[in-house]
C-alpha cells in the first residue's frame, strides 16, 4: 500500500511542510511586498500545477489519438478539469495578492491590473478549456466526442502555450520577469529568489502538483467505474 | 499530390462562383457592419479605436466567411471526397481557398473602412501588409475550427466559442503590430520580431491542421 501510494504521502508531507514553513520561516523584508511574499508558495504553485496538469491532459489526448483507448479520453478530460480548478485557485490567490500590493501600495488602476498579460494568458487558458468542455457536451456519440475533443485539446494546447510563455516576455507587465525590469525569468532565475525561500518554494510546487494529480486520479476512478460497461479491457 | 490540391481548390472556387449568394452575402455583411459603425459613431474615430474596431470586424467577417467551408459539405459529398482524395490534400485545398477568400474580404473591408471611417494610418502600405498577414492567420485557425464544429453538427456559434480563445493571442499581437502603421515608435527589431512570431504561428497552424485533420476526417 505504501509502496504504491508513496507519492500521496509525499504530497501530504510536502504540503504540511509548505504551510508550516511557509508561514513561519523568515522571509526577506521587501518594500510593498512585505509579508505577502509568502503568497509565492501558494499563488505561483497554482500556475505551475495548472500548466503541468494541462500538459498531462495534452499527452493523454495524443495517446488517445494513437490507440483510441477510451481510458485515455477519461484521463485527458479529468486532468483538464483539475487544471481549470487550479487556474481558478491561482486567480483567487492572485486577487488577494493584488489587493494588498498593486492596488493599495502601488496605486495601480484596476484597468491596468486587468490588462496584465499574464492575467489575459490565464483567462485565455480557462476560456479554451471551457470551450473544450462545451465541445464535449455537444456530442452524443462517445467515440466521436473523444476523438474530436482530443483534436481540439491538442490544437488549443499548441496554440495556447507559446502565447502564455512568449507574450508576457515581450510586452510590459507588472509581474516580475517582464522586459524593462532587471529581473529575469521569475521564480526560476537564481538571482531573483532568496535561497531560504527556494527551500520552501520548490517543495511547494511538487506538493501542490501531486495534490492535483491525486484529485484527478480520484475523479478518473469514479468515471471509469461509471463507464465500466463501455470499456472493454 | 499538387494536382489534387489544385483540383479541390478549383472545385471550391467554382462552387463559390456558382453559388454567388453566399459570396455576396459576406460582402453585404461587411458593408452593413461598417455602415452601422459609421452611423453609430458621432465623428470619425481616432486611430486606436479605428484599429481595434477594424480587427474585431475582421474576426467576425472571418467567422462568417470561413464557417460555411465545412458546414456546407453534406454527408454524401464528404463520403465522395473521402473516396477520391487524401485528408491532407483536402485540408490543404480548404486552407488555401479560405486564405484567398479571407484576403479578398480583408481588402474589401479595408477599403470600406477608409471610405466610411477615414484613413488614420501613416503608412498605409505597411498596414495593408499587416492586414493580409493577419487575415491569413485568422482564416487558417477558423478553417480548422470549422472542421471541428462541423463534426459536432453545430451551428456557427460553436465556431466562435472554440475559435475566439485560440485566436485571441494572435489578435493581440496583430493589434499591437498594426500600431506601427499608426506611427507608434517601436524599439529596433520589434516589428520584425512580431511579424516573425505571427508568421510562425501560421506555420504552426498549418502543420497542426495537416497532422490533426485525418482524425476528424474518418467517421
Amino acid at each position: 500500500m505504501v509502496y504504491k501510494n508513496w507519492w500521496k504521502i509525499l504530497s501530504f508531507l510536502l504540503l504540511v511542510y509548505t504551510i508550516t514553513a511557509g508561514l513561519l520561516l523568515d522571509v526577506p523584508k521587501l518594500p510593498i511586498l512585505n509579508e505577502t511574499i509568502r503568497n509565492l508558495y501558494f499563488h505561483v504553485c497554482m500556475w505551475f500545477g495548472m500548466m503541468i496538469l494541462f500538459i498531462i491532459s495534452f499527452v493523454y489526448s495524443v495517446k488517445y489519438l494513437k490507440d483510441f483507448n477510451y481510458r485515455h479520453d477519461v484521463y485527458a478530460t479529468n486532468f483538464a478539469a483539475v487544471g481549470c480548478l487550479f487556474g481558478i485557485l491561482g486567480y483567487l490567490t492572485g486577487v488577494l495578492w493584488v489587493n494588498v500590493t498593486w492596488l493599495t501600495d502601488q496605486r495601480q488602476s484596476l484597468g491596468s491590473v486587468l490588462k496584465e498579460p499574464k492575467l489575459i494568458g490565464a483567462a485565455i487558458a480557462l476560456l479554451i478549456y471551457g470551450a473544450y468542455f462545451v465541445l464535449r457536451g455537444s456530442f452524443t456519440d462517445i467515440d466521436k466526442r473523444a476523438r474530436v475533443s482530443a483534436v481540439y485539446n491538442i490544437f488549443a494546447f499548441a496554440m495556447l502555450f507559446p502565447s502564455i510563455w512568449i507574450i508576457p516576455r515581450i510586452v510590459g507587465s507588472l509581474h516580475p520577469g517582464a522586459p524593462g525590469s532587471d529581473s529575469g525569468n521569475p521564480a526560476l532565475d537564481r538571482k531573483d529568489l532568496d535561497g531560504a525561500m527556494r527551500m520552501v518554494f520548490y517543495p511547494a510546487i511538487i506538493g501542490w502538483t501531486l495534490l492535483g494529480v491525486w484529485i484527478a486520479t480520484l475523479k478518473i476512478r469514479i468515471d471509469l467505474i461509471k463507464n465500466k460497461n463501455i470499456i472493454n479491457e | 499530390m499538387n494536382d489534387q490540391v489544385l483540383a479541390l481548390l478549383k472545385k471550391d472556387i467554382l462552387l463559390e462562383f456558382r453559388q454567388k449568394h453566399t459570396f455576396y452575402g459576406i460582402i453585404l455583411y461587411i458593408a452593413s457592419t461598417i455602415f452601422l459603425i459609421y452611423l453609430s459613431l458621432p465623428e470619425s474615430p481616432d486611430a486606436q479605436v479605428w484599429n481595434s474596431l477594424f480587427w474585431v470586424i475582421q474576426l467576425f467577417v472571418c467567422v462568417n466567411a470561413v464557417a460555411k467551408s465545412f458546414l456546407q459539405e453534406n454527408k454524401g459529398r464528404m463520403l465522395y471526397f473521402y473516396s477520391i482524395s487524401s485528408p491532407v490534400q483536402f485540408i490543404l485545398g480548404k486552407l488555401i481557398f479560405n486564405v484567398f477568400l479571407m484576403l479578398f474580404m480583408s481588402a474589401i473591408s479595408l477599403v470600406l473602412f477608409f471610405v466610411f471611417l477615414g484613413n488614420p494610418t501613416i503608412n498605409t502600405l505597411q498596414f495593408l501588409g499587416i492586414v493580409l498577414l493577419g487575415g491569413t492567420g485568422i482564416s487558417l485557425v477558423f478553417t480548422l475550427m470549422s472542421a471541428i464544429a462541423a463534426k459536432a453538427q453545430q451551428n456557427a456559434a460553436l465556431i466562435a466559442i472554440l475559435g475566439f480563445p485560440v485566436i485571441l493571442p494572435q489578435l493581440m499581437l496583430l493589434i499591437k503590430l498594426s500600431k506601427a502603421a499608426f506611427a507608434e515608435v517601436f524599439r529596433d527589431g520589434a516589428i520584425t520580431q512580431l511579424v516573425g512570431l505571427t508568421a510562425l504561428m501560421d506555420v504552426l497552424v498549418v502543420v497542426l491542421a495537416i497532422v490533426l485533420f485525418p482524425y476528424l476526417w474518418k467517421d
